[in-house]
């Protein structure tokens, strides 16, 4: 289970990493999207892996962490107001300028040369 | 009245001329006065026990761990600075209501003006060092704002800049110093500092922290190397001119030497260091002024000069160099305020500065002339004008002083300094006034004398010039006390009488030459002058601009390549430090052995992963169409809710797929505008750099993420508390909600708090939007995709009004057992939006906007409401901040059931992310109803109940 968790965030961190260097806004959302799950399924995973043992308190000896869970539980929230600011600045950029390149027009060309 | 009081007058003070500007002029320049004229009084309610010879000490801890406390102290040097601010300050205002013009902002430049004078008044009370810093960097602060007051003026804008750049310098190497002098000592307070002379002077960190408070004090009062940003700041009004580069903030400097008098003089080091630059700063200062045209120039190169002087004074180190210094500052600031403010005049009148184009005015601005030329001669050290006294005083203490050179060098060069003085005073008088009668047209202005509210002020000052210069034996024991506050016991006040004569001696014959030399030197200034200009000699502006220049294009240089606008470059620049940091811990750390059993792995985790794989991965290499890129998240998000529930966080299962709803409608909601497809951009290397950097970043991430998921945390992690005390403490079995609303709820207060304001941004935005040029071309907009011909489907209306009670209630539902069961505010307010959301998707914006009952920026609002009075509320039981409480209690026939203060935090996180959701929604569905989408009466497109034939049927039943 622990190899399929951590290889998951890694597939999920590398594809978002790759998204967020394209150079137009809406993968660049995809790819912060991307990254949102890795890292929140990374802070989820820092309580250790449990199956079967929610953290509600019963007869059981035996729960997961619930301190991360709840922290990932705002982040998720969190996110989501994250994810809207950036499309909606995204938007008005494409609106006001019909252009929705994330680098300025102008440093293309010195961005070829790195 | 207390010393607080007294600082803090002039800071509440400076509220009130900005908020009164609309009451006009004669109100605000009023109530200025009045704030000034209050802390005056309240200082001068001291004056008794300062005369008895009493400190009068007041201050409380502010944090005391850092050492930083607010203590004032008032002493004779303390009483003495303060009364020259709020004096002069009193006299300024005046001037300044009168001086400013009608499209001047008045109320701005007085709040300024109170600013700049509460942080002066608080350097020269403040007891802790620390404290004193702060106030210190206020006056550069305040300065800057004044200085720049023009803004419209270049002059005034780079004036500004360059007095912040080095008195704000400055003040960083004060803070350094300080730091280490407090450090020495072992306290920051002025009063337990001022004992220790011989554990300062003894201590090897003495000289770094000595260099460093000198430089602070150097900057701000303008010592050479750093003179030259003083005549830049003249490009201020005038008042600013006599106010802070005349009488008070050029002179913190050297009330910060005086105040460390005891503690730092009578080394070498402190000799050589400040006597020297005072001397340069005094001859070089005096030249300097004499060949200035411009007549705040010139009083500007004389201000320096005699800062210089005053340096040099101070810097010998003797007893008598500190009395005459002290007679010096209260000199120097009436004769140079009054020169201020008169040529503050001659500019108000003639509209010129110019001594060039100027002459004659003595028959066309008499009392004008009378003040300058009494401030003028009192300057040029002329008998029975307070300037002779001490400048006869200063003659007699150097004419004794060794620096180096032959022994004649000092006597000499000051000599020299008092000549040319002489000589730009008798210039100033002559070039300017003197001369024969002109056409009063023959000025850019007709020039006149102006109303009292100008000359008055200047006037009263020149009172006290003459005043002081006839019966110097009144101001004597004042001198004197201050003077004994400057020594604090290290040394006994002089024996010295200060008199108009004290018979033939060296220092006359100096004076006398100084005089005779200064007249000598006016009437061979044409060829002088022209002497002058024909010599090649560093212009201080262009050095510092070069500087500026070089330091800018530098960290250009450093930056760019960095730092280039682009998020991409950003995103890769940082994988890459991150991995390699890691990379550098992972290969020099120790790696422990693992110590958790791996779990075991069933058919359907796998299957699971292997969807969640291949979306991600199907996501990177298609991404160029857009709307599948969409439905491949929808996914992942999907398999890691999946995960969630697996792996034992049913809260996290239940977040995550409700909020991936709301998600996916807002990227929809912005699809719409955006363009369908990603176009290929970076060519094949580029794309190859990406993937190795982001394969790099995911093995690193995987490789982390493995290896702490097979060992154990190194110490007990902390939930166990949490998972002890839940039900115990917090009343609920679900210890996650618990952690939210309850042990953690004060992180939650502030989340939904950032939660409202990113909606409230997204709100703003789509606002700015709509009223910018976007708007026509919204309007303007052709859709590319072809609109559905049923955008309001029945069956889907008929379905959300169905569903919306049952979403309702399951949200309803999810929100009350959230203690102990999974759930909570969280997950029920995003339930609840989208079972909102759903009614606009059937019906439309418009049709829904009708029926909607609150604002949700109103809803958001009254959640961070309700949360927040939840926390006050345990105020009134005497707990902190968010302390909960419950209770349990049977109302027949239900069963027993739980009352808890968290379910009203939560009632609040429910409603903010309810009001979150559907504001941020609604703000992208309202570019849409700008565009193309037309706004509909009905629910739905073809309603049947408004159909002929239904219609027809119901008739016919009605007719049987």
């Amino acid at each position: 289970m622990e190899v399929l968790v951590a290889s998951a965030i890694g597939i999920m961190t590398a594809a978002g990493l790759y998204l967020v260097m394209r150079l137009r806004t809406f993968p660049v959302i995809l790819g912060i999207s991307l990254l949102t799950y890795a890292v929140n399924v990374f802070l989820f995973a820092s309580g250790r892996l449990t199956i079967g043992a929610p953290p509600i308190l019963t007869e059981a000896e035996v729960y997961s962490d619930p301190l991360p869970q709840a922290l990932v539980l705002t982040a998720i929230v969190i996110s989501f107001g994250m994810t809207a600011v950036v499309v909606m600045i995204a938007l008005g950029s494409y609106l006001g300028s019909n252009d929705d390149r994330v680098n300025d027009p102008e440093s293309v060309a010195e961005e070829d040369v790195t | 009245m207390s010393l607080f009081l007294i600082v803090a007058l002039p800071f509440l003070g400076a509220l009130l001329p900005g908020l009164m500007n609309s009451a006009g002029r004669q109100a605000v320049g009023g109530v200025t006065f009045t704030v000034t004229l209050a802390a005056f009084i309240g200082l001068m309610t001291n004056l008794p026990a300062i005369l008895a010879g009493e400190v009068v000490q007041t201050g409380f801890d502010w944090f005391p761990q850092l050492g930083l406390n607010v203590t004032l102290m008032l002493d004779g040097l303390g009483f003495f600075f303060a009364t020259l601010i709020l004096g002069i300050g009193l006299l300024i205002i005046v001037y300044g209501r009168h001086y400013l013009a009608r499209e001047d902002n008045m109320g701005e430049f007085f709040t300024y003006l109170l600013l700049f004078q509460g942080a002066m008044v608080g350097i020269v009370l403040s007891d802790n060092i620390l404290l004193l810093l702060i106030f210190w960097e206020l006056t550069s602060l305040s300065s800057f704002l004044l200085i720049g007051y023009w803004k419209h003026l270049e002059a005034g804008r780079q004036g500004a800049r360059m007095a912040l750049t080095v008195t704000g310098m400055g003040g960083l190497a004060m803070i350094g110093g300080m730091l280490l002098l407090g450090n020495i000592v072992g306290s920051y307070d002025l009063s337990v500092i001022l004992q220790n002379r011989e554990a300062i002077q003894a201590d090897p960190m003495y000289v770094p922290a000595l260099l460093l408070i000198l430089t602070g004090c150097f900057t701000k009062s303008a010592q050479f190397p750093f003179h030259f940003w003083l005549p830049h700041a003249m490009a201020a009004p005038t008042p600013v001119s006599a106010y802070l580069h005349s009488a008070t903030m050029v002179k913190a400097g050297i009330f910060l030497m005086a105040r460390m008098w005891p503690v730092l003089s009578g080394t070498p080091e402190w000799f050589y260091i400040v006597t020297t630059a005072g001397l340069i700063t005094m001859v070089l200062g005096a030249v300097i002024a004499l060949f200035k045209h411009d007549l705040k120039a010139l009083l500007a190169f004389s201000t320096v000069s005699h800062l210089g002087l005053i340096t040099m004074l101070l810097g010998t180190g003797t007893a008598f160099g500190a009395m005459v210094a002290v007679f010096h500052i209260l000199n120097h600031a009436t004769f140079k305020a009054a020169l201020f403010m008169s040529a503050g005049i001659v500019d108000h009148e003639t509209k010129t500065r110019d001594i060039r184009i100027l002459g004659g005015l003595r028959h066309l601005m008499p009392i004008t002339f009378v003040i300058a030329t009494l401030g003028a001669l009192s300057m040029a050290g002329i008998p029975l004008l307070n300037g002779f006294l001490s400048k006869e005083m200063m003659l007699k203490e150097m004419e004794k002083t060794y620096l180096f050179g032959p022994e004649w060098l000092v006597p000499a060069l000051v000599t020299f300094g008092s000549l040319m003085s002489a000589a730009y005073c008798f210039r100033l008088i002559g070039h300017t006034f003197l001369g024969k009668k002109r056409d009063p047209e023959s000025y850019p202005a007709k020039p006149h004398d102006p109303g009292p509210g100008l000359w008055l002020p200047p006037a009263i000052l020149i009172v006290l010039v003459v005043g002081i210069g006839v019966a110097p034996f009144l101001v004597e024991p004042f001198v004197k006390l201050v003077t004994a506050a400057v020594l604090g016991g290290v040394a006994e006040v002089p024996d010295y009488h200060i008199a108009i004569w004290h018979g033939v001696n060296v220092p006359l014959y100096l004076s006398i030459t100084a005089i005779v030399g200064g007249l000598i030197v006016l009437a061979l200034f044409k060829p002088l002058s022209a002497l002058w200009e024909a010599t090649p000699r560093p212009e201080a502006k262009t050095i510092f601009d070069d500087i500026v220049a070089a330091v800018v294009m530098w960290a250009r240089w450093a930056i760019h390549p960095l730092h280039n606008g682009a998020f991409t470059r950003y995103a890769m620049i940082a994988t890459v430090v991150i991995v390699a940091a890691g990379y550098h811990a992972w290969t020099t750390g120790t790696v422990a052995d693992a110590t958790r059993a791996v779990q075991p792995v069933g058919w359907v985790e796998v299957a699971g992963w292997a969807m969640l794989v291949a979306a991600t991965v199907g996501l990177a290499a298609m991404h160029h169409n857009r709307l599948l890129a969409l439905i491949l998240i929808g996914i992942v998000g999907l398999m890691v809710s999946i995960g969630f529930v697996f792996l034992s966080a049913p809260d996290l299962a239940m977040t995550q797929i409700t909020v991936e709803v709301v998600t996916i409608i807002l990227l929809l909601l912005a699809l719409n505008f955006l363009p369908n497809t990603t176009p290929e951009e970076s060519p094949w290397y580029m794309r190859a750099r990406d993937m190795v950097i982001a394969g790099v970043g995911g093995l690193a991430t995987m490789a982390l993420a493995y290896h702490y998921l097979l060992r154990d945390a190194v110490s007990s992690p902390i939930s166990e508390f949490h998972l002890a005390n839940s039900y115990k403490g917090g009343g609920g079995t679900n210890v996650v909600n618990v952690i939210l609303v309850d042990f953690r709820g004060f992180d939650t207060f502030g989340e939904i708090i950032v939660l409202g304001i990113a909606a409230l941004l997204i709100y703003a935005l789509t606002e700015t939007l709509l009223s910018g040029p976007v708007r026509a071309r919204l309007l303007n907009r052709v859709p590319d995709k072809p609109l559905s011909g049923t955008q309001h489907p029945m069956m889907m209306v008929v379905l959300t009004r169905v569903m919306m009670p049952v979403v309702l209630m399951v949200g309803f539902y999810i929100f009350l057992r959230g203690h102990n069961e999974p759930g909570g505010g969280f997950i029920a307010g995003l339930v609840v939006s989208i079972g909102v959301v759903m009614q606009y998707m059937a019906s439309g914006f418009a049709w829904a906007e009708d029926r909607q009952r609150f604002p949700y920026h109103g809803v958001i609002g009254a959640g961070v409401l309700i949360a927040g009075l939840t926390g006050i509320g345990s105020w009134f039981f005497g707990k902190p901040f968010l302390t909960s409480d419950f209770t349990y209690v049977r109302i027949p026939p239900f069963q027993e059931f739980e009352l808890a203060t968290a379910a009203l935090f939560d009632v609040g996180v429910f409603l903010a992310v309810v009001g979150a959701v559907m504001l941020s929604l609604e703000s992208f569905s309202r570019l849409a109803r700008r565009a193309h989408v037309k706004d509909n009466e009905q629910p739905m497109d073809v309603d049947p109940s408004m159909h002929e034939d239904f219609l027809e049927a119901e008739t016919t039943k009605e007719g049987v």
